[in-house]
């Protein structure tokens, strides 16, 4: 089995293979959907068996038909999960891209300086380690109940992981990279652009991974705390219904959505950094 | 190699080799002051000419200084006490009739082999389409072509060696600077980009400078050898290598070879250096 665990470095034959030669390799393509029919259905028979009743815990038949009522209403009904996600995706979308550019400029500006480093540095470990869902009742109060307040909220979660992780993608530039360009009388920006910022570019995609999770909640967080539309509040009705079921549907939708926004970013992530040897290295650095 | 076109450094077309010193080092030191406030004497009063088109090494074991010097030489780090003069001008930081080859490849991963060699070109100032072409050239000089497309991860050690000696040569720099380029390379690979380098030397008529810590190489490759001993950095003895080139590997065994590799190390035994 040692064999499989290695990655071939050409994937190209492996397109060709049969299912049966490809399932060999790789036992995990059969694996984990089976894993997930096993549950499922694990979870369907403890809820009969022991009669459960469905505020506690739906059948997965019941959270299904949930997520099927939620998406067969109008797109433009306040009760329906298209136009909730739809708010809930735009607070992700626009606060992931404002806070991570934020983060980012401002992890360069802050690296490429010394002295601003150096001061910086300390007030900057606070604040990441304060939870930052703390001040969404703040964050609410001053914004109001309308989109904005999320779309700071979920800045604000993915402004730090863009500051930290650019932060330690530029201070950890192969410093030969540097004297390489240096010898040849480079400019300071074309030492940044040549080198320095695409020797980050491995730490800033995984801190655009951890923000892209970081986004999601911070939009949940932020509709529990006020608002009138979007998933969270959603979620909130429904709780107070005792609509478990739907409560477990929207959950779906939103994992649905941090699944896409995780993909996006991956799909980018490989096209620029086809050359970075990877990603588990990287993550460790964050973890 | 017949039918090679890369230029001849144009300094060596005007002037006959060694006809005045080229680069001139006077009274060259260089103190480092430590966190603690210890100063380290790297460098101490080196004097040295070396002739346009010529080929130098300098020998030492670590500490001696030798890298230090070559970072002077390439306008890296200033000097603490006298100067370098290269073609009557006073070095003052770097210079790009220059280029550099270091201890370890750094070809920049996201390129390609012919994108790195392209990469002075960005930084001088040259059109890509020039450069495109004397990149190629180049790749073929260094035996490096069909690797155009590739990335430098893909390549052996040695090739990617060879990579950045023709990224060095892409602004046709009068001067070629290498700091233990082969180092981390096995002894056969080594003796053959020893045999390689040498080629790129006669037929680009650069004045090369070369830093080792294999006494058979530095004799192997130049026409002077500087040899330098250490606490503090010194120049102990300039050695003039008369061997005829072009240099076969077989003339490793001849007398005169065996006489001036038992020279240098005498003469850095002597100093005590080699315990």
């Amino acid at each position: 089995m040692a064999e499989i665990a290695v990655p071939k470095p050409d994937e190209a034959p492996s397109r060709r293979l049969s299912w049966s030669a490809r399932i060999a390799r790789r036992p995990e393509l059969i694996l984990s959907p089976i894993l997930l029919v096993l549950v499922l259905l694990f979870w369907e028979v403890i809820v009969r068996f022991f009669q459960i009743p469905s505020f506690m815990l739906p059948r997965v038949s019941n959270v299904l038909f949930a997520l099927y009522q939620g998406l067969a209403i109008s797109p433009f009904s306040r009760g329906g999960y298209w136009l909730n996600g739809g708010v809930t995706l735009l607070e992700v979308l626009l606060g992931f891209i404002i806070g991570s550019s934020i983060g980012l400029v401002l992890g360069i500006v802050i690296s490429q300086i010394r002295i601003l480093d150096a001061t910086l540095r300390p007030y900057i470990v606070a604040f990441q380690c304060l939870p930052k869902v703390a001040i969404a009742p703040i964050i609410i109060m001053w914004f109001g109940y309308d989109i904005s307040s999320k779309v700071v909220m979920v800045a604000l979660l993915t402004f730090f992981p863009l500051l930290v992780n650019g932060m330690a993608g530029f201070h950890g530039v192969d410093l030969d990279r540097i004297e390489l360009l240096r010898s040849l009388s480079a400019t300071r920006w074309q030492i940044f652009w040549k080198v320095k910022f695409p020797s980050a570019l491995p730490f800033i995609f995984a801190g655009l991974d951890i923000a892209a999770v970081f986004a999601v909640v911070g939009a949940i967080v932020g509709e529990f705390v006020g608002a009138q539309l979007g998933l969270g509040v959603q979620i909130l009705s429904m709780n107070a219904q005792m609509d478990t079921a739907g409560s477990f549907s929207v959950c779906i939708v939103l994992a649905v959505m941090g699944l896409a926004l995780n993909g996006a970013i991956r799909i980018v992530q490989r096209r620029v950094l086809f050359w970075a040897p990877s990603e588990t290295g990287q993550r460790a650095i964050n973890a | 190699m017949a039918g090679m076109t890369i230029d001849a450094a144009p300094l060596r077309q005007s002037q006959p080799r060694d006809a005045r010193p080229f680069i001139a080092i006077s009274g060259l030191g260089k103190t480092f002051v430590t966190l603690q406030g210890d100063r380290i004497e790297a460098l101490v009063d080196i004097n040295v000419a070396i002739g346009a088109g010529s080929f130098a090494t300098i020998v030492g074991p670590s500490g001696c200084g030798k890298s230090t010097l070559l970072r002077i030489l390439a306008g890296l780090i200033p000097p603490s006490s006298g100067g370098i003069e290269i073609a009557s001008k006073k070095v003052v930081g770097p210079r790009k009739d220059i280029g550099m080859v270091f201890q370890s490849s750094i070809l920049l991963p996201w390129r390609t082999v012919l994108d790195n060699v392209m990469l002075p070109a960005e930084i001088v100032g040259i059109p890509r389409d020039k450069a495109r072409v004397r990149a190629q050239e180049l790749l073929r000089m260094v035996h490096l072509e069909g690797f155009d497309n590739k990335y430098p991860q893909e390549l052996s050690g040695g090739m990617q060696q060879r990579a950045s000696i023709a990224r060095a040569l892409l602004h046709d720099p009068a001067i070629l600077l290498m700091d233990e380029p082969f180092g981390a390379l096995d002894a056969m690979t080594r003796e053959q980009m020893n045999l390689e380098l040498q080629r790129i030397w006669q037929e680009s008529g650069k004045t090369m400078i070369l830093v080792t810590h294999s006494i058979p190489e530095a004799v192997f490759l130049g026409d002077q050898v500087l040899v330098m001993t250490p606490r503090p950095g010194r120049l102990a003895q300039v050695l003039p290598v008369a061997l005829p080139r072009p240099r076969g590997l077989d003339g490793m065994a001849t007398p005169e070879f065996g006489r001036l590799t038992h020279e240098i190390r005498g003469r850095l035994q002597q100093k005590g250096t080699l315990d």
